[in-house]
């Protein structure tokens, strides 16, 4: 009886600590204020997290430059925004960006010199699918910060443009959404994805239309709002509103982004071009939708 | 020779028998395998984030068995009294330092093809892409490179008191040489005189340690430096280590050893 006192004691306080967890559990999720779906990220660094998701999508910054990057002493030249990760090759921002990546000047002496032969000093951008390597440093961004929108936009991009997913990037955008509800950009890109991947370009003027709505709402009082989306969101609705022959609704269009754009003399030709067409097809009008 | 030859043998039998390789080797390929796993965006063929996973996990775990391994070498033959019979043998100092040096940068190589060893296989089997004189490259710049770090710290090992304070100090100049010893001569043209001077002579005086981490062009699939510049580094680690193994040479000579 003496050897078994021992074991006997053992059971009986694994049995009170099973007791006691069984009973705790509920309690403990109930406290949690039925917010248990947190990361473990969100969990393990709290809002510190942010930095380290601006870190990751640093990282995918140098893997697209296929590590030619500048480095901390060089920020000074790091990239401002993200428009050059989606920027077609020969455009404004692509020029731009070419020339704030020269940032390494004349070697100040032998060992730079020398050094150099160590260092990747060629810039140039990923291509033929190999975009795919900035995307798991896009996914750790997200899962750092759910709150940044870029880091959605840029994934969907290549997603749905060079990989040929267009499924995962849908799912990831609304992901996004799901973060970030009110995000005009997010809506913006979801709409792309409809009309160049799936063709539906019903669905993708109604999520423009929202996606127009929403920056309206955000943007509209602002002093200096984000008239690039802006641009964007309404020269893609004209042209979808022209393809679908509702040509009054895309001149409503294509003159808010000529009030906004850096460039509208372009647009005030089609604006008179499509007027012209309005005024030939049909001589009484009909009412805009906006 | 053979005496030098025969002091590396018995330094390297030693990484055999400890476990610092073992735990660092699974470590490192737990890891990896781990990585490997994670499904990102149901794309099978992302490969440069476990590459580049792999090779910090390889240049970490190098740095850590050659600066821990060297660190302990003369401190533990002073320790456990052995020093006295090996210099009765006869063994002159010189060899005591040059054999030590031996081992532990043989035993740094052979450390070093293990892990590239998994690293080529990871890589190579996912991206079914072998470039080996890329590799041998790799390879070949970072060996070079713990060369000096193995006379750094074998240095170090007979200036400081215990093995723990040589490792830590020594950590700490090697990170602070990959960090900063290519904008050190930047930094020093930010600053008054006559600090800038001083940066400056730091910047000339310190082993480029930075040279020789070629990882970006790994990863990013880059042409590596030519052989040419390769064997040009590796004549400027060569007479790094010289140097560093004269001066040990130089305060192990004079040592007291009974201390």
């Amino acid at each position: 009886m003496k050897r078994a006192t021992p074991y006997l004691i053992f059971v009986l306080l694994a049995i009170a600590c099973f007791s006691v967890a069984t009973t705790l559990q509920s309690r403990v999720t109930a406290w949690n204020n039925g917010h248990d779906s947190d990361s473990v990220m969100k969990v393990l660094l709290g809002d510190g997290r942010r930095i380290f998701a601006n870190q990751a999508f640093v990282e995918a910054d140098v893997y697209f430059h296929a590590g030619y990057y500048p480095s901390v002493f060089d920020q000074s030249q790091a990239p401002k925004d993200t428009r050059h990760l989606t920027a077609k090759e020969g455009s404004a921002e692509e020029e731009e960006h070419e020339r704030q990546m020269n940032f390494l000047g004349p070697p100040a002496d032998w060992i730079e010199r020398f050094g150099r032969h160590f260092l990747i000093t060629e810039h140039e951008h990923l291509g033929g699918g190999k975009e795919r390597e900035i995307l798991p440093w896009l996914k750790l961004s997200a899962e750092l910060d759910p709150q940044r929108i870029a880091t959605y936009t840029v994934a969907a991009y290549w997603l749905r443009k060079e990989l040929g997913k267009p499924a995962e990037a849908e799912q990831f955008l609304r992901e996004g959404l799901r973060n970030n509800p009110n995000s005009y950009e997010l809506l913006f890109e979801l709409g792309r994805l409809y009309n160049e991947n799936y063709h539906d370009r019903a669905r993708a003027r109604n999520v423009w239309d929202l996606a127009l709505k929403r920056w309206r709402t955000q943007e509209g009082n602002k002093k200096e709002p984000d008239n690039q989306s802006l641009e964007e969101i309404a020269i893609n609705l004209a042209r979808a509103e022209e393809l679908d022959g509702d040509l009054r609704n895309a001149i409503v269009h294509l003159e808010i982004a000529a009030k906004v754009s850096p460039r509208p003399d372009a647009l005030r030709e089609q604006i008179t071009e499509m007027q012209r067409k309005l005024n030939s097809a049909s001589p009484t009008p009909e009412q805009p939708r906006h | 020779m053979n005496i030098v030859f025969a002091l590396a043998g018995v330094v390297m039998k030693e990484m055999y028998r400890r476990k610092d390789f073992y735990v660092l080797f699974v470590l490192t390929a737990v890891m990896t395998l781990m990585m490997a796993s994670v499904n990102f965006f149901h794309d099978a063929k992302v490969v440069r984030i476990i590459k580049d996973v792999c090779l910090l996990l390889i240049w970490l775990s190098a740095l850590v068995i050659a600066v821990t391994m060297t660190a302990r070498q003369i401190p533990a033959e002073r320790e456990n009294r052995t020093i006295f019979p090996l210099l009765a043998k006869p063994v002159s100092r010189v060899q005591v330092v040059l054999g030590k040096f031996a081992g532990c940068w043989f035993a740094c190589g052979l450390a070093l093809l293990v892990f590239y060893l998994f690293f080529i296989l990871i890589s190579g089997t996912r991206e079914n892409y072998w470039p080996m004189l890329q590799f041998f490259k790799a390879i070949w710049l970072q060996w070079t490179m713990l060369g000096v770090v193995v006379s750094l710290v074998l240095l170090g090992s007979v200036v400081f008191a215990a093995p723990s304070s040589n490792a830590t100090i020594c950590f700490v100049v090697i990170a602070g040489v990959l960090l900063l010893g290519r904008h050190l001569n930047h930094l020093a043209v930010q600053q008054a005189e006559p600090l800038r001077t001083v940066v400056y002579a730091l910047y000339f005086m310190v082993p480029h340690l930075e040279w020789f981490d070629v990882r970006d062009f790994v990863v990013n699939d880059r042409p590596l430096p030519g052989l040419v510049d390769c064997g040009l580094a590796t004549c400027y680690a060569a007479l790094y280590s010289a140097v560093l193994l004269f001066a040990t040479w130089l305060v192990f000579r004079r040592k007291a050893l009974n201390q």
